[in-house]
């Protein structure tokens, strides 16, 4: 279950080395999956010297051991569907690329079961929309009407509900620590450092430049960064040509730490990284008489969500909270009222098995939520030109990671992204007011 | 030696790659029917054409070229026992519209992900024995619940199976027109001895009852 220690660590008392080309910040999946690629996509073998900085190696807090583990093509924007393919593709041959001599094959324990969507009238056309453009882009997600949907799945109370979709394939559940874990072991094995620490300080330098218009642009680059070890006031230089925003829920405060968003309103230099740490809770509950073996990621038009979790008819499930509702993210405290009047009401309504059911435990995790357009920051800023970002992506990180660290690669590594185009999600859109926003957030 | 050894490692899956690439040439020419039934000859299983004999290769893989004649002829069952046949390689299967019977016993690439391409068969599968496979876990099983044509369905001997008592009954819930065939884990004793996956393949299908068209053990 989440928030157990676990030894995923090891030698996390060594002082990080003096010089790394690459310093990722968040030994996350996210933060993992862009060491990976660095070291899977380097000319030479070697040739880059990348070091993971990450404060808990408990993992107590990281979004990712916290996750529910769902992974989906459902999405409204063609990015985030080939993302999620490509990432598919990784998982179902994981033991391909993290394969580890003497190392033993990992089971992610994928569930293939899909998710199912379920749309009101007010909802349908887009929904309709949406899939006909996941179906394009090669997802394989099949339409239902309501009497479509009550024999396939006869638990399911279909009022109120004009459309549904569902996936039929690469589309599911895993175990996200199984993920960490592989990819942990292989990036070792392929020379990445770690180093567990908290980064307190950015030291840059900064150079004036004219650019096209004219116009005097005040360019950033980072030449240091400062590590605070654990138990030490002191900290540790680390000199570095790149750093990677990997920090997830506190990727906006890692921002602000090298100077981004300080500066006057409506400028380039005054726009924020919008990512601020979401807390979301998960409720482990008990039904005798829940849905089969059969059952699918449901999410309701409500914005309720559950899967089975096991052989013994457990669930886990919540529902994201309205902006009124959004509770304090300064610790990760489980509000139970919230289920009992927010969540199992719409579960009932949706299910009507769950009307008898006992819930056994419950956790909360952040949501690294962008504000701006619940859409994941990829590439460098602009202006601070040696930090890049991997953030922002609102509940739906670990599935686009293996995606992301690969986009993130070929941009650091090559200039520009090659296989999927991420242009659209770079931190520019912050300030030129260009949303890319995606609708299926969960 | 550390090189030398994923060297080896890469060059085995390389080779279970290459063996199950996609015949699209006797596709294009013969046909689907035909070329999912190349396909199984060359991985030394056996295939039946609507109202013909099973057909299987020699010890060599080879096998009679009267297949490419049965252009207009639909495979309707197919053996592919502890064939080396992977997620790529059911390309060659999944086109098959009216294949009603399917072994894919101790298949030893087959799992769960391969269980979830299934359901593009729901229309015409009614015999699907999956008994033995190595990689196949519950989470894999849960996936048949597409095939609505099921009646027999054979689980037995699932060392991925945690559960393999309660998992027999969820299925059989998920599939109530379906008969469940599972390992008697309630019974002690002397079992029969499991099949060497190494030794040859045992093509020919097991005698059946003149009622059944297929004939798959």
């Amino acid at each position: 279950m989440p928030g157990e220690p676990s030894n995923l660590m090891c030698d996390t008392k060594h002082l990080p080395p003096e010089h790394s080309d690459v310093v990722i910040v968040g030994g996350g999946v996210v933060g993992l999956s862009v060491a990976f690629w660095l070291k899977k996509l380097e000319k030479r073998q070697g040739a880059i010297r990348v070091l993971v900085v990450e404060r808990d190696h408990t993992y107590s807090k990281a979004s990712t051991g916290l996750s529910v583990g769902g992974i989906r093509q459902q999405f409204s924007l063609p990015q985030n569907v080939q993302l999620s393919l490509f990432s598919v593709d990784f998982l179902r041959n994981i033991n391909e690329y993290l394969a580890v001599v003497d190392g033993p094959p990992l089971d992610l324990q994928f569930n293939p079961l899909g998710y199912l969507l379920l749309a009101s009238e007010k909802g349908a056309a887009v929904l309709e929309t949406n899939v006909k453009m996941q179906r394009q882009e090669g997802a394989k997600i099949s339409l239902m009407s309501p009497e479509q949907l009550q024999k396939k799945f006869p638990w399911i109370n279909t009022e109120g509900v004009a459309l549904a979709s569902y996936g039929l394939e690469n589309e599911g559940w895993f175990d996200p620590w199984s993920l960490l874990q592989g990819l942990r072991r292989k990036v070792q094995s392929m020379g990445v450092l770690f180093c567990e620490g908290e980064v307190t300080r950015f030291i840059t330098s900064s150079n004036s430049m004219r650019n096209s218009d004219g116009e005097e642009v005040n360019l950033k680059r980072i030449h240091e960064v400062h590590v605070k070890m654990d138990n030490s006031l002191e900290y540790q230089p680390v000199e570095c040509a790149i750093v990677v925003n990997a920090a997830g829920a506190w990727s906006g405060q890692l921002a602000e730490l090298a100077g981004i968003g300080k500066g006057p309103p409506g400028t380039l230099e005054g726009t924020k990284l919008p990512v601020e740490p979401r807390k979301r809770f998960v409720y482990l509950w008990h039904c005798p008489q829940g849905p089969g073996l059969e059952t699918p990621l449901v999410t309701d038009t409500s914005g309720v969500y559950f899967r089975r979790e096991g052989l013994s008819n457990n669930y886990v499930g919540g529902r994201s909270p309205t902006e009124e509702e959004e509770p304090d993210p300064a610790d990760l405290e489980v509000d139970h009222d919230f289920f009992q009047n927010k969540v199992w009401p719409h579960l009932a309504q949706r299910v009507p098995a769950f009307e008898a059911l006992k819930v056994h435990s419950a956790w909360a995790g952040y949501y690294d939520y962008n504000t701006f357009d619940q859409n994941g920051v990829v590439g460098p800023h602009p202006l601070v030109v040696n930090m890049y970002f991997a953030s922002g992506f609102s509940g739906h990180g670990l599935q686009h990671a293996p995606g992301v660290g690969r986009a993130v690669a070929e941009v650091l590594l090559g200039g520009c992204f090659q296989t999927i185009d991420m242009t659209p999600f770079l931190f520019s859109r912050f300030y030129l007011e260009e949303k890319v926003l995606e609708q299926n957030i969960i | 030696m550390e090189f030398l050894r994923e060297n080896v490692l890469q060059k085995q899956m390389q080779k279970v790659s290459l063996e199950n690439r996609s015949f699209t040439i006797i596709q294009d020419k013969y046909g689907r029917d035909i070329a999912g039934a190349c396909f199984i000859l060359q991985h030394g299983g056996s295939v039946k054409f609507r109202d013909r004999e099973w057909i299987r290769s020699d010890e060599y893989r080879r096998f009679s070229a009267e297949v490419l004649k049965f252009q207009a002829v639909p495979v309707e069952a197919i053996d592919a026992s502890g064939c080396a046949i992977n997620y790529h390689g059911l390309d060659n299967l999944l086109p098959l519209k009216k294949l009603q019977c399917l072994s894919l016993q101790r298949c030893p690439h087959v799992d769960d992900w391969c269980l979830s391409r299934l359901y593009l068969l729901a229309d015409s599968l009614q015999e699907l024995s999956l008994a033995g496979c190595p990689q196949i876990s519950e989470r894999g099983l849960a996936c048949l619940h597409h095939l609505s044509n099921l009646r027999r369905l054979d689980i037995s001997d699932l060392p991925g199976v945690e559960y393999p008592g309660l998992t027999q009954i969820l299925v059989e819930e998920m599939l109530p027109n379906c008969e469940v065939v599972g390992t008697d884990w309630t019974q002690e004793g002397p079992e029969e001895q499991p099949q060497d996956p190494a030794s040859p393949i045992h093509a020919k299908p097991a005698a059946r009852d003149l009622g059944d068209p297929c004939g798959v053990s």
